[in-house]
This record gives structure tokens, sequence and C-alpha cells, in this order.
């Protein structure tokens, strides 16, 4: 039992017993052997439920599958196929392109308003931000349908503009193609890319501001030499965010793409459905994965040379 | 300089938060509409829509699927969340970057390669496909949230809230009974509101992994492809935003009564 505190006992007291109470005398291993404890089941669940998946796809993409049966003799054919054919390359490159074209539109158009939301919002910021989620959590496939209904030839924008006066035909490069997965896109994965810069953002310590403006630097000075570099983590992990899921998204260009924005996921999801060709679907899952990390590594290393430090 | 004036950024952020809501705010708008195309001019207002879907079947199974899914999926990942931020909130243990990192992975990995990966491992298993495979699937994307909304809980939480408990003679049950549960309830509560939410509106892993039995958002997509069945679908669209603005309100205002409760309670700890 732990030394008892009487009932009433004066404060003085209780803080003296607080001081010595046990639990500082905690040993590291003993700490470590609960942390580890505690964490088992959900640590357990992801090794089950991803590690081991993943692991598994991997190796599967190194077999072949004939219609039905399975030869599990090692290969790289897949791989050949998948990096050698053509329609895949081109997927390939499309899916990097209109997902690098989306992350950088969804960073740019998120800055500024990252930037208000710390610098000038005073008051209310969480309602501001609580606006800026709730599209987010409508349906995603209404969102991007949704969007077709807004870009289509009788769409929305379009009877807009002619109803303005601004345009006489509807115009038609906004839907089934590049560009109507860049605004669907952009416009999905807004709250990924706001919240994290936004954090940066707040986290810039004011003073230094100041001490820019007083050391006589102009405020566009100022914005590129101190605030810039100190948002480069938030920044990074935006483009990350943003750029990582966007390369394995098929519902976008199925329902907006047209056939010029199909991507390597729509292919995937082929070789899993119709073309019931699943390994190569895995190597072409595990393929973009590479593609994507890599660039991924490169991008965080470039954000750490550009961002700033505070000493 | 100029363009980082309050005024031009007021203006943007105004007409950014316009870009964000527009294809929300035609949700309603068609689904009051009595045309069957989805397109302006508006024609008349009706509620057929929401009328038809009262006898729908498929959608009524679709729905309790869903319901399934979701509560069983709000359950094991706050359970597996609640684990998760404990640990990484009060304790230091080797390999913790790397155990957290993995377990909040999904966040970062395409839903489309968390699916297929499952699907190759259940397919080599012979595992049959069902809802519960969809739960599977389900926890390990919403669990990296619960973590989220529950660390923030857990590190409101003062160590030595406990520690004056376990010192005043309460056992480990009894302080988690008396004193942690009370102040980390509302987290809990926003956490299983949260990943309800999410599994409710995900499409692509309960697409890849489910069997027989559709989702409601597989459910949607199957509607999509026949032009006389979009209306109904934007009618069953807008009772699904209503609801999960509902419930992220109620989630956010518990996150924030329990910031408050625990800002009131350490001060007067303290005294």
């Amino acid at each position: 039992m732990p030394r008892c505190l009487q009932r009433g006992a004066p404060p003085s007291d209780r803080n003296a017993t607080w001081q010595d109470r046990p639990i500082v005398a905690l040993r590291f291993d003993r700490e470590a052997g609960q942390g580890l404890w505690l964490i088992s089941p959900t640590f357990i669940y992801v090794l089950v439920m991803l590690a081991a998946p993943l692991l598994m796809v991997i190796t599967f993409s190194f077999w072949t599958q004939d219609y039905l049966t399975i030869d599990t003799s090692l290969t790289l054919n897949n791989y050949r196929e998948a990096w050698g054919t053509p329609i895949y390359q081109v997927l390939m490159w499309r899916s990097l392109k209109i997902s690098v074209i989306v992350t950088v539109v969804t960073v740019l158009l998120a800055f500024p308003i990252a930037y208000y939301l710390s610098f000038h919002v005073t008051r209310r910021k969480a309602l501001w931000l609580f606006l800026i989620t709730v599209p987010f959590w409508t349906s995603y496939l209404l969102r991007v349908f949704l969007w077709k209904v807004i870009l289509g030839y009788n769409g929305v924008f379009n009877s807009a503009l002619q109803g303005l006066g601004f345009i006489d035909e509807p115009l038609t490069f906004i839907l089934y193609n590049l560009n109507a997965v860049v605004i669907t896109l952009a416009h999905a994965w807004a709250p990924f890319a706001i919240l994290p810069i936004f954090v940066a953002l707040e986290k810039i310590d004011r003073s230094l501001l100041e001490a820019a403006t007083d050391l006589g630097d102009s405020p566009t000075r100022r914005f590129f030499r101190v605030t810039l570099p100190l948002a480069m983590p938030g920044i990074v992990a935006a483009t990350l965010i943003v750029l990582i899921p966007t390369v394995g998204d098929f519902i976008t260009p199925r329902l907006v793409g047209g056939t010029d924005g199909l991507m390597i996921s729509n292919m995937i999801q082929i070789q899993f459905g119709k073309a019931n060709n699943a390994p190569l679907g895995a190597a072409l899952a595990v393929s973009s994965m590479v593609v994507i990390g890599l660039i991924s590594v490169g991008i965080f290393l470039v954000g750490k040379k550009l961002g700033g430090r505070v000493r | 300089m100029k363009w980082l004036s309050g005024k031009w950024l007021a203006i943007y952020a105004v007409v950014y938060i316009i870009f964000l809501y527009a294809p929300v705010i035609l949700l309603p708008l068609f689904a009051f509409n009595t045309s069957t195309i989805i397109a302006f001019p508006l024609s008349g207002f009706t509620t057929e829509w929401f009328m038809g879907l009262w006898y729908t079947d498929t959608l009524h199974t679709a729905l309790g699927n869903s319901m399934l899914v979701g509560l069983s999926t709000a359950f094991l990942s706050t359970l597996l969340g609640a684990f998760a931020a404990r640990a990484s909130a009060r304790f230091a243990f080797p390999g913790k970057t790397g155990i957290v990192g993995l377990i909040m992975l999904p966040l970062v990995l395409p839903e489309i390669i968390i699916a297929v990966a499952l699907l190759v491992m259940l397919n080599q298993l012979g595992m049959p496909l069902s809802l519960w495979t969809v739960v599977g699937g389900h926890v390990l994307i919403c669990t990296p949230f619960a973590i989220a909304i529950l660390s923030s809980a857990y590190r409101g939480l003062d160590r030595e809230l406990e520690e004056a408990s376990f010192d005043l003679g309460e056992s480990r049950w009894g302080t988690f009974r008396r004193v942690t549960l009370p102040l980390v309830l509302p987290g809990v509560i926003s956490s299983l509101l949260i990943t309800f939410t999410i599994s409710l509106d995900e499409f692509i892993i309960a697409f890849f992994l489910t069997g027989t039995d559709v989702t409601l958002p597989v459910y949607i997509w199957s509607q999509l492809r026949f032009p006389a069945k979009l209306p109904s679908v934007m009618a069953l669209g807008t009772i699904l935003l209503v609801v999960s603005v509902l419930l992220l309100i109620a989630a956010e205002a518990l996150r924030r009564r329990s910031a408050a409760r625990q800002g009131i309670d350490t001060t007067l700890a303290g005294v």
C-alpha cells in the first residue's frame, strides 16, 4: 500500500508525498515492457493484415497465373511485361504525370488558404478548419460524380458561362480528359494539403518575422527567407500525403477521365478483375509503389535541404 | 507584399470555399428536382426520390450491411487505436518509431494497394470474401485516425492525476474506471464517430473485398451506371451528407468538451 494520505491532510504534506512517489523509480526496461505489451494487439493486427499481405503481394508478383492455376516458380516475366509493354508504360507515365500535376496544383491552391488561416484569421479558426473538412466527409463517389455534372457538356459550368454570355458553345476541354481528373482530385485532396501546411505555419515563432522586419527585410523577402523555409516541413508533408494516394486512385479516372485520363490503378483493377491475371496486377502495383516511393524519398530530401531551421 | 495582404487572401479564401462546396451544394438541388436528367435548369420541386428510397429493398440491405461493417470497424479500430495511442503517449520502448510508423502507414498507402494485398492473401489462404473481410480492411485504414484522435486525448491527460489515484490507494482498474476513462471518454466517442463515418463512405476496399453482400458505396457505384436511377442516388447522397455532418459536429463538440474538461481538471489538481 502506498504511503497513505490521511483525509484532510494539509496541502504541504500532500506535496511532500507526491515528490517521492514510487513511480519515478520505475526502471526503464519495465516501462519498455509495458509499452510493448500495450501496443502489441495493434502491432500484431498490422503485421497480419498489412505487413504479411504486402510481402505476399510482392512474392505473388514473381509467380504466374494460367487461368485458375497458380505457378509458384519464381520468374521476372510479370515485371518484363509491366515495364516493357507500351500500354503499361503509357499508363505509368500518365499516372505519374497526373499525380505530380494534381499535387502541385493542390498544394499551390492550398498554401494561401493555410497562410490566411494562420496569419489573418484571429477568431474562429476552428470553425474555418471545420468548414474546410466538411466537403471531404461527403461520399467520395458522389463528389466525383458531381464534378462530372459540373464539368459536362450541358453541365453547370457551361450553362452558367453561356447564361452569362461569356461563351457561345459549351467548352469541351474540361470533361473526359486530364483536366477533369486534375480538377476533381485537387478538390478531393484539398483538406489533406491545407492541414499540414497550416500546422507548420502555426508553429512559426512570430517574433522571428518581427526580427526580419526590424533588420530591414521587405515583406516579400521576409516571406521567402523566413516564412517559406520554416513552412517547408508542412509543404513536404502535404505533397507526400497528396501524391502517394493519388497514384492509386481509380474512381476519378474512370468517371471523369475518359480514355485519355485512365491511370495505372485502372489497369491494376482490370488485371485483378476482368483480365484475371492477378500476378501481373501485383507486379504493376509493386512497380508503381516502388516508383512513387523513390519519388517520395527524393521530395523529402529536397524539402529537407530547402527547409529552414531555427537555431 | 500585396498578394499576401489580408484583403486579397480573404477574397481568395471565399472563392476557394465555393470551389470546395460546389459539388456538395448541387447534391440537394438535384435530389429535390423533378427531372431525371441531372442538369440545369431545375424543373420543379419533388420529394418523390426520397419516397422511392423507402421502397428500394436492395438499398435497405446495403444500408444494413454498411451499418454492420461501420459499427464493427468503429469498435475494433477505436479499441486497437486506444492501445496504440496509450502506449505511444505514455511509454518509451525500443522500436517505437518503426512500430508506430507501420501502424500509421495506411494513412499514406493508396487504398488500392491495401485492397489488392489483402485480396491476394485471402485468396491464397482460401478464405471466402464477406463483409468481415471488408471490416478487416477498414479497421486497417481507420486505426491511424483513431490513434490521432486518442493521442491528443491522452496527451491532455495529466500523468500526475493517475499517480495521485494510485497513491490514494486505487487499484489499476479503479484508476482506469474512475480517473482515466472519464477524461478520455469524449475522445473515445469522437474516435468511434469518425471511424464509423470513414467506413460508411469507403469504397475501394469494400469493392475489392466484399463477396456477394454490397455496402452502401458499392451499391451507389452500381447505380451510377443507370441514368434513370441518378435522382434517387442524389437523394440518398443528400441523406448521407446530412448524417455525416451531424456525426462530425457531434464528434467535434465532444472533442472540445474533452479538451475543456481536461483543462479544468488539471488546474484543479494543481491547487
